[in-house]
C-alpha cells in the first residue's frame, strides 16, 4: 500500500517536472473581484487572452474570486497555503493590511527602467493616494471610480428647475430637494448602509476635511468640520425633510431612483451602465455639490504584487499588469463598465474620446478626479471602518448626537491605531 | 470471539469517528487554543487572556449578546406556535389540503440568501410591500431595515416566516402517528375538542416538541444568512447577531484570535442550552 503511494507521488512529481521543462513559460496567477453587476469577467478574460496572445511566453491564469472581500481572503488563503500567486486586484483600500501581513511588494521595486518610473507616473493623481505609502506604490490603479449624483431631469421640469442645473451646494441641495420633495417622493437619497464611510467620505472632503492621514494610523473622526458634515447629512432627513430618515438601504436606492421615488441619488459611477439601461425617464449625472470646495472619495480595486514570487515572474507580472492599465484597455474597460479611465491618456483614445462625445454622463467621474481624496484607509481598516459606520448610523437614525458617536469612534480608532505608530 | 467483535465495532465506527475528529473536534479544540495563544494576525504570542479580557470592554459584544437573547425569545415561542397552529389545521379533514400544506411548506424550499433579497424590497420603504399596504390604511410606515428600533424585528418576521414551515412538516408527521382510537376513546368518554388537544394531542406531541425546540434554538444562533442581504448587522449593531458578529470579527477584521474567543463564548452558550433542553426539559416528557 505505502509502496504504492510512493509510486504514485513519485510519477506526479515527475510529470510535474515533465510539464514545467517542456513549457517554458512563466505562469502566472491572478485573483480579481468583480462587485458591481453585468459580465465583467468576461471582460477581464478577453484583455487577459488579448495579452497571451501578445505574450507567448506568459501564462496568466486569472480567477475571479467573488466581491473585494471574497478576493482579499481566497488570494491571502491561496498564498498561506502555499499556492502560486503573483498578483492580484484588490480592494485599493486593503494596503496597509496587505503591508502590515508582509505578503506584497512596492512596483518601485520591480519597475526599475526608466520607461517603467515614467508608466508609474502617468495615472491620476488621486486613483494613486491609495496605493502611496511611505513614498513607494504598492497599489496601481485598475478598476476605479468616485461616487456621482444622478439627478432625474423629468421630475426637476416637473418641480419647475432647470433640468441642466443640478445643484452646485449644500444650501441648493437643500432648497431644490424641498421644491422635489412631495407626496411619495424625495428630494434626494444618500446611503448610509454598506458603505457609509464612503459617502461620508465625500461630505467630509467638501466641508475641506479628510478622515485620515496617507500613513493610515491616524484618523480624525471628531475634528469640527467632520461633525459639522454629519450634522449637515443628518438634517437633510430629520430638519429638511428631502431625504428619509434612518439609514438608507444601498442595495434597494438604485431602484428608488428608477421608480422615481427619488429625485437625486448618491451612488458609485459603476452604476452609471446599469442605470443608463434601466431609466424610463430623461436623467443626468453631476459632480457631487460642494460646501467649501467639490469632493469626493475614490474607490475600487487596485493591482498588487506578492512578495512570493520569483525575479521572472515579477517581471511578467508588471508586464501583465502595464498591459492592463495602457490606455487602450483602460478605455475598453471603462467604457464596458462605467468604471473610470486610469489615466489621462486612456481619455485620449479615439474609442474612448467618441463615447465620451456621444455620453457625456461617462466624463463626470473624470473631470471629478481633480477634487477627488483618497479612500477611508488605516491599519485595521475593517475595525476602524467599522467604528465610523457605527457613528453614521447611531447619527442618522437618532440614537445620539453626530459630535457624541464621532468622538467615542475617534477614542476607539485611537486605541486601536496606537501600536502602528 | 469477542475481541473481534469489539475491533468490528470500532471498525464500524471509524468513518464517521474520523469525519467527526476531523472536521468537528480538531477545530474545536485549535480554535480554544488559539483563543489563548495568539493577538490578531500574531499566533506566537505565549498564553495571553487579553483577548478575553477585551470581551467584557467590548460594547458592542454586550449589544449583540442583548440582541440574540430577543431574537432567541423571539423567533422560538413563535414559529413553535405558528407550525403547531399550520400542523394542526392542514392535518383536519379540508378541502384542498394538500395545496394548503404545499403553501406553507414553501419559503423553507427556498435558499434563505434569494428569500432575504426579495425581502429587502418588501421591507424598502418607498417601494416595498409592506409600507404600500400600510399606505393604503393612511399610516405612513416605517424604515423597516433603516431603524434601529424596529430592525431586529423585521430581521425576527423573516426567520419565524421561514421556520414555521419547516417544524410544521414535524408536527405534521407526529400528529399522523398518534392512534386514533385515542381520539375515538375521548369521544366515547364524551371529551370535547380542547380536552381532547389539551389532555391527548400536546402531550402526545411533546416529543417532537422537544426536538423542533433544540432546532429551533441551534437554529436562532445558527442562522444569519440574512443579515449579509439585509442590514450587514446595522444599523449601528441594532441588529447584529453573535454568529454574524464572529465572522465580522474574524474575516472584515482579520482578528481570527477575538474571533476564536467569541466562537468559545458561543460554544458555551449553546453547552448551557443543551444542557438545560436534555437535563430538564426531558425528564418532563412523556415518551410512548
Amino acid at each position: 500500500m505505502l509502496r504504492f503511494a510512493k509510486t504514485g507521488l513519485l510519477a506526479g512529481m515527475l510529470a510535474a517536472s515533465v510539464s514545467t521543462v517542456s513549457y517554458a513559460k512563466t505562469e502566472l496567477t491572478m485573483y480579481y473581484p468583480v462587485s458591481v453587476g453585468g459580465p465583467l469577467t468576461k471582460v477581464v478574460d478577453g484583455m487577459v487572452s488579448e495579452f497571451e496572445e501578445k505574450n507567448p511566453d506568459i501564462d496568466v491564469k486569472a480567477i475571479y474570486a467573488g466581491n473585494y472581500n471574497d478576493a482579499r481572503i481566497k488570494a491571502l488563503a491561496a498564498l498561506k497555503s502555499g499556492e502560486p500567486a503573483q498578483l492580484s486586484v484588490m480592494f485599493s483600500i486593503d494596503v496597509h493590511e496587505l503591508m502590515d501581513l508582509g505578503t506584497i511588494i512596492p512596483f518601485d521595486e520591480v519597475a526599475t527602467t526608466e520607461e517603467d518610473k515614467k508608466w508609474l507616473k502617468s495615472f491620476y493623481g488621486p486613483l494613486m493616494q491609495n496605493g502611496m505609502v511611505d513614498g513607494k506604490t504598492y497599489g496601481v490603479p485598475f478598476q476605479r471610480s468616485t461616487i456621482v449624483m444622478y439627478y432625474n431631469k423629468d421630475l426637476f421640469r416637473k418641480a419647475g428647475l432647470d433640468p441642466e442645473k443640478a445643484p452646485q451646494n449644500w444650501d441648493e441641495l437643500v432648497s431644490m430637494g424641498k421644491k422635489l420633495t412631495k407626496d411619495g417622493q424625495w428630494g434626494a437619497m444618500i446611503p448610509s448602509t454598506g458603505y457609509p464611510y464612503w459617502m461620508f467620505g465625500a461630505l467630509t472632503k467638501q466641508n475641506g476635511e479628510v478622515l485620515m492621514n496617507q500613513a493610515g494610523n491616524e484618523t480624525y473622526f471628531d475634528k469640527d468640520g467632520v461633525v459639522e458634515a454629519l450634522e449637515y447629512w443628518k438634517s437633510l432627513g430629520s430638519e429638511h425633510k428631502i431625504m428619509p430618515t434612518g439609514t438608507i438601504e444601498w442595495g434597494t436606492l438604485r431602484q428608488n431612483f428608477l421608480e422615481q421615488k427619488t429625485a437625486m441619488m448618491w451612488h458609485s459611477t459603476g452604476n452609471l451602465t446599469a442605470v443608463k439601461k434601466n431609466a424610463t425617464f430623461d436623467f443626468g449625472v453631476a459632480m457631487l455639490p460642494k460646501n467649501k470646495e467639490f469632493g469626493s472619495p475614490t474607490g475600487g480595486g487596485n493591482f498588487y504584487l506578492f512578495k512570493k514570487s520569483t525575479p521572472e515572474e515579477r517581471q511578467a507580472a508588471l508586464k501583465l499588469v502595464k498591459f492592463m492599465t495602457s490606455p487602450e484597455q483602460a478605455a475598453k474597460w471603462s467604457i464596458s463598465t462605467g468604471y473610470m479611465g486610469v489615466s489621462p491618456a486612456s481619455y485620449d483614445t479615439p474609442e474612448l474620446k467618441a463615447y465620451v462625445k456621444e455620453f457625456p454622463p461617462a466624463a463626470v467621474a473624470r473631470d471629478q478626479l481633480e477634487h477627488a481624496t483618497a479612500e477611508l484607509s488605516t491599519h485595521q481598516a475593517g475595525r476602524v471602518r467599522k467604528l465610523l459606520d457605527d457613528a453614521i448610523q447611531a447619527t442618522l437614525s437618532g440614537q445620539s448626537s453626530a459630535k457624541d458617536a464621532l468622538s467615542s469612534a475617534q477614542k476607539q480608532a485611537e486605541r486601536i491605531l496606537k501600536r502602528y505608530k | 470471539m469477542k475481541k473481534t467483535n469489539v475491533i468490528q465495532a470500532w471498525l464500524l465506527l471509524l468513518p464517521a469517528l474520523v469525519l467527526l475528529v476531523a472536521f468537528t473536534h480538531l477545530p474545536t479544540i485549535k480554535t480554544i487554543w488559539r483563543s489563548f495563544f495568539s493577538i490578531g494576525e500574531r499566533t506566537d504570542t505565549g498564553f495571553v487572556i487579553d483577548n478575553y479580557q477585551y470581551l467584557w470592554e467590548d460594547d458592542v459584544l454586550w449589544q449583540v449578546l442583548g440582541n440574540s437573547f430577543w431574537y432567541l425569545i423571539g423567533t422560538v415561542p413563535t414559529s413553535i406556535i405558528i407550525a403547531l397552529t399550520m400542523a394542526l389545521w392542514v392535518n383536519s379533514k379540508l378541502k384542498g389540503r394538500s395545496f394548503l400544506r404545499l403553501a406553507y411548506f414553501t419559503p423553507t424550499i427556498l435558499p434563505m440568501i434569494s428569500v432575504a433579497n426579495i425581502w429587502l424590497f418588501f421591507y424598502s420603504p418607498e417601494i416595498g410591500l409592506f409600507n404600500t399596504v400600510l399606505g393604503w390604511f393612511g399610516h405612513d410606515g416605517y424604515n423597516w431595515l433603516g431603524d434601529p428600533e424596529v430592525a431586529l424585528t423585521s430581521i425576527m418576521v423573516m426567520t419565524v416566516w421561514k421556520e414555521a414551515g419547516f417544524f410544521m412538516i414535524f408536527y405534521l408527521a407526529a400528529l399522523q402517528g398518534i392512534r386514533p382510537d385515542l381520539y375515538q376513546a375521548a369521544r366515547l368518554e364524551g371529551a370535547g375538542s380542547f380536552t381532547i388537544l389539551r389532555r391527548i394531542t400536546l402531550p402526545l406531541l411533546m416529543p417532537i416538541t422537544l426536538f423542533v425546540l433544540v432546532n429551533a434554538i441551534l437554529n436562532a444562533f445558527k442562522m444569519v444568512d440574512h443579515l449579509f442581504i439585509l442590514t450587514k448587522g446595522g444599523p449601528n449593531n441594532a441588529s447584529n447577531l453573535l454568529l454574524y458578529y464572529i465572522y465580522e470579527n474574524a474575516f472584515s477584521f482579520f482578528d481570527t484570535a477575538y474571533a476564536s474567543v467569541l466562537t468559545v463564548l458561543l460554544l458555551l452558550i449553546l453547552v448551557l442550552l443543551a444542557l438545560f433542553q436534555f437535563g430538564v426539559l426531558e425528564r418532563r416528557i412523556h415518551y410512548r
